[in-house]
């Protein structure tokens, strides 16, 4: 039986825009994946206790106010620190492309800019899952 | 009355000879064919308003009851809107530097953005600010910060828009105490403040308390400002914010036009009169992409607004039934890919919001999918205000598509279902009952799904994303925030610390904690007080989560 | 013993969460796992909390989990939704009332979609139980929906069943047909300040005075609690506990426990001997041979079932 991937979507640092995060839980879940989702406001220390509590395979954070750069590695860092760095983290909001490949640099394993359509993240998981269920 | 038999008769003549020739030939592109937000389209509409009693009692005249066709009678023939653009980023004088700017430019009024920190009633170095110090707006931790942003800005001069809801009244204590010390009279300031708190629980997140207390706040101001800053709007209760998080044209209005009645309640409550704060109540919408469901969706608006004022609160002075808005383009229509095209959508969204009426307008620039705008790029956004008003026409006639058949039967439509939703909310007893059990923020998210969805299947086009897609270059330029930032602006607030009286902030803020126990009390005086003698916005704010409580997020996924 | 184990007898987050997964995906190592850590359980106070969506029993939930932190009393919750019967998927945001205690390490929230099988997730959340125990939790709550079968085995695995009701929600007439009404001991009439709040009071009262006997301790609390204001909720914890101080008292809880043991047992022999039906004797595709003949209207079902049965038993 393949495995049931459990993914937790996330809104670190102030920013209270959610329409992007809350269409992906929904579209995630619509894709047959189990979806945490904690709401807006959440800091990176929360984030990575709920994710490590929820023992979730994947972490999607989500946000439009220009703080990824700093909020983005503090989450990464934080798995580390927990030793839970098996658990794949992606983003997405409003991140000019000149800021992917620091972050990819810094331990994000994928950034989906506006528009991407929701299969991409998908095939992304899929991708992923060899690798996590081993 | 509808459509007369005769017309309707002939109608389907035409459509059992001309139009069926065609169309057995040449379908058409779609089966059904609606509105950006769903509302049926006619192939083509035919005359509803067919007897001047129907004219007159579902359009009237500009400035006259329903206000269907305007607030004013002369509108931009007799002023402009006021091209007041949105920008805010950094330090105070960074912010300062674009204002001037944007004076120079041509732009008529001023409009403030505060970073989320500030928003939420957080100092530059509380923990939580980590990383969102002066990113999307500029950072404001005390008077001084204030003092720089309008350094050089006459403030009866100019007329400033603070878009700014929980801390409201300590930006809004603020101004007014640049004012004093430019020798500026309150009674001169002319201005307004968002102050919407129930759009921030249903769609942008930046609350601080919970609903009472955030509802006795608001009410404080609109008191105060009826005695002492006459001029000032007091609150723009906003839609902008709920279309953007996904609602339909029907729901922006709705839900608006809902949290207003909770407002007029509100103040009401609290002893006002009516017709002593209703003037001074102005609103804030979005500027979409389907340009006739829009001057539709404006034009219903008003004409349901003054309805509501009169029939359900009685307002006496006709200033009061008036709706007055603001608009901003839709942020959430620009694309990452190939964002010049954004200036021509911002371009068909102005024609909306100008065809519709608006009181003020702020356009987007075109590189806002992917950062705050760059100055080019700013002044773009501007001269398309200034191109639609200059030399397009459409300000030479109030009203101009009055009296379009589809705009009419638009406007009937939307009114028809906002009515169907203010009515159920009454019933479920308010807004507030219907932010805590869900109801609203169930309505937007499932508009939201459906709408990407749409986008997903390529059943809705978005040009450039999902069709017309080109291998692009990364765009240059981007406007980029230092990021040594957090660290200049923290540096620059404990100076200020040092260098206050802070025996005389301790008091203030102690004050202050009283006046939030006796519920009967205007916060206004003592928040006035301590931003005087420098206390921090979130010393402030610290106070009054101690006294009220923090607002706890309910949602229903 | 496993490092696993040894991790979750010290409280690592990490390991429960892990263990968890294991009990969830039935995994390899599980039964060992719970043998191993079967010792140090027995020690914790099993809640069951359910409600319908929109009753507010995660904000309520929420709310007593700061009463009792203040109570320095450690809490695990587990948090069970429903998973899509069509795609597989689920959404679960019961946490998200609880967010507040993410990072207090007194609290462990765990979000669990009932996957679509009917008796498995009992067997998951019993499993679960169980480790949440031996990692030391003086209190751990099982929130559900609670209107299905499955929903209600999950919340039989309580020592004490709160059921949160919703005044003009037709939650009345809900209550008394769904299950729900028999297991519940405590009984939370939550929005209090809504109309018909009092009705609904009095006719869960008038309900539980019907189905029970003469006997005094039998008598099931009805509390009026208003979550969102934080009313209500330090008598809620007061009621609970003092009704569990009187069923162990009464020896009440002792038998609860001791039935939810021998549920489980009869759980697990039974999908063992299904497990073994299938490895020893293909069963799954002998009963779609038999199914086959009786669709053809061959045979009667039960002559061809009993026989069938017989001859495997005697030679299989």
């Amino acid at each position: 039986m393949a495995k049931k991937i459990r993914i937790l979507i996330a809104k670190p640092g102030l920013d209270g825009h959610d329409r992007g995060a809350k269409y992906i839980a929904r579209a995630l879940k619509d894709a047959g994946y189990e979806v945490i989702y904690t709401g807006i406001r959440q800091t990176p220390e929360a984030i990575v206790k709920t994710a490590i509590q929820e023992d979730v395979d994947f972490v999607g954070l989500s946000l439009l106010s220009g703080a990824h750069n700093e909020l983005f590695p503090r989450v990464v860092e934080l798995l580390r620190e927990n030793q839970a760095d098996n658990i794949i983290v992606f983003g997405g909001g409003v991140i000019p492309e000149s800021d992917i490949p620091g972050l990819k640099a810094k331990g994000l394993a994928a950034i989906f800019t506006p528009g991407t359509p929701i299969k991409a993240v998908i095939d992304f998981i899929e991708s992923c899952r060899s690798k996590i269920e081993n | 009355m509808p459509t007369s038999d005769k017309l309707k008769a002939q109608r389907q003549k035409w459509e059992e000879t001309t139009l069926k020739k065609v169309i057995s030939r040449n379908p058409e592109r779609k089966t059904e064919f609606t509105t950006g937000s769903w509302l049926p389209v006619e192939r083509t509409a035919l005359p509803e308003i067919t007897s001047d009693n129907e004219y007159l009692e579902r359009l009237g005249f500009p400035g006259e009851f329903p206000f269907t066709r305007g607030v004013q009678p002369t509108m931009y023939r007799g002023r402009l809107w006021t091209m007041r653009q949105y920008a805010g980023f950094g330090t105070a004088e960074e912010s300062n530097r674009r204002y001037k700017f944007l004076l120079n430019q041509g732009q008529t009024g001023l409009s403030i953005a505060f970073d989320l920190p500030t928003q939420i009633g957080y100092d530059s170095d509380d923990p939580l600010s980590e990383g969102e110090v002066g990113k999307v707006g500029v950072a404001i931790d005390t008077l001084r910060d204030m003092e720089i942003l309008f350094d050089g800005i006459p403030l009866d001069q100019v007329s400033t828009s603070m878009t700014i809801n929980a801390p409201a009244a300590i930006l809004l204590a603020m101004y007014l105490a640049v004012a004093e010390k430019q020798g500026v009279a309150f009674d001169q300031l002319n201005g307004t403040i968002q102050n919407d708190i129930l759009k921030e629980y249903i769609a942008r997140g930046t609350y601080i308390f919970p609903p009472k207390p955030s509802l006795r706040l608001i009410t404080n101001i609109f008191e105060f400002c009826a005695r002492s800053v006459p001029k000032w709007n007091t609150i723009s209760i906003s839609g902008y914010h709920i279309r953007e998080a996904g609602a339909t044209a029907v729901q922006e209005v709705a839900f608006t036009l809902a949290d207003g009645v909770e407002y007029v309640k509100a103040a009401l409550n609290a002893g006002m009169d009516v017709d002593s704060f209703a003037d001074r109540l102005s609103f804030f919408f979005n500027a979409h992409n389907d340009l006739l469901e829009e001057v539709a969706k404006f034009r219903a608006a008003r004409r349901i607004w003054a309805k509501i004022m009169r029939d359900k609160f009685h307002a006496q002075n006709s200033k009061s039934l008036m709706l007055r808005f603001h608009t901003q383009t839709a942020g959430s229509t620009l694309t990452a890919q190939q964002p010049d095209n954004n200036i021509v959508r911002v371009a068909i969204q102005t024609l909306a919001a100008v065809l519709g009426g608006t009181q003020s307008l702020h356009t987007n620039s075109r590189d806002e999918a992917l950062a705050l705008p760059s100055e080019d790029s700013v002044r773009i956004a501007l001269r398309t205000q200034q191109i639609v008003a200059y030399e397009s026409g459409v300000t030479n006639s109030v009203d101009p598509l009055g009296g379009s058949y589809l705009i009419e039967n638009l406007t009937d439509q939307i009114e028809s279902e906002v009515w169907q939703y203010l009515d159920q909310i009454e019933a479920i007893g308010g807004m507030i009952p219907a932010i805590e059990n869900g109801f609203i923020q169930k309505e937007i998210q499932d508009a939201a799904y459906r709408y990407q969805k749409e986008i997903e299947s390529n059943e809705r086009i978005i040009v450039g994303v999902n069709k017309f897609t080109t291998d692009e270059e990364t765009p240059k330029n981007l406007l980029k925030v230092d990021s040594e930032l957090q660290r200049i602006q923290i540096q620059k607030t404990d100076a200020v610390k040092k260098q206050r009286n802070n025996q005389a902030v301790k008091e203030k803020l102690e004050l202050l904690r009283e006046t939030a126990r006796r519920t009967e009390q205007n916060l206004m005086p003592p928040i006035l007080a301590a931003v005087k003698e420098y206390a921090t916005l979130g010393e402030i704010c610290g106070i009054l989560r101690q006294e009220f409580g923090e607002y706890q997020e309910s949602i229903v996924l | 013993m496993s490092e696993l184990a040894e991790k979750i007898l010290k409280g690592d987050q990490r390991s429960i969460g892990r263990a968890i997964s294991i009990v969830e995906n039935d995994g390899r190592d599980r039964e060992q796992l719970i043998d191993e850590i079967f010792p140090h359980t027995n020690r914790a106070v099993v809640w069951g909390i359910t409600g319908a969506p929109g009753s507010g029993k995660s904000t309520l939930l929420d709310g007593l989990i700061a009463n009792l932190r203040a109570q320095n009393r450690t809490v695990a919750v587990v948090a069970v939704d429903p998973s899509s019967p069509f795609t597989g998927g689920a959404l679960l945001g019961d946490r998200l009332r609880m967010q507040r205690h993410a990072t207090d390490l007194g609290v462990f929230i765990r979000s669990m979609a009932s996957r679509g099988h009917l008796g498995g997730i009992a067997s998951a959340t019993a499993d679960t139980i169980k480790i949440l125990d031996a990692a030391g939790y003086d209190l751990i709550v099982i929130e559900t929906i609670g209107v299905g079968q499955a929903e209600i085995e999950v919340v039989e695995l309580a020592d004490i069943v709160m059921l949160v009701l919703v005044p003009g929600a037709g939650d009345e007439i809900q209550a008394m047909k769904a299950g729900v009404m028999e297991i519940g001991d405590i009984f939370i009439i939550n929005k209090k300040d809504l109309d018909g709040a009092l009705k609904l009071k009095a006719e869960v009262e008038y309900v539980l005075h019907l189905k029970s006997n003469s006997n005094e301790s039998a008598i099931n609390p009805v509390l009026l609690t208003s979550a969102t204001h934080n009313e209500g909720i330090s008598e809620t914890l007061h009621t609970i506990d003092d009704y569990l101080a009187r069923m162990q008292a009464d020896g009440r809880l002792a038998i609860r426990r001791q039935q939810r043991i021998e549920n489980e047992v009869r759980k697990i022999v039974n999908t063992k001997i299904h497990q073994m039906a299938e490895k020893h004797l293909q069963i799954d595709q002998k009963i779609t041979q038999w199914a086959q003949q009786i669709g053809k209207q061959k045979q009667a079902p039960y002559a061809l079932i009993n026989s069938q049965i017989n001859q495997l038993l005697k030679d299989p």
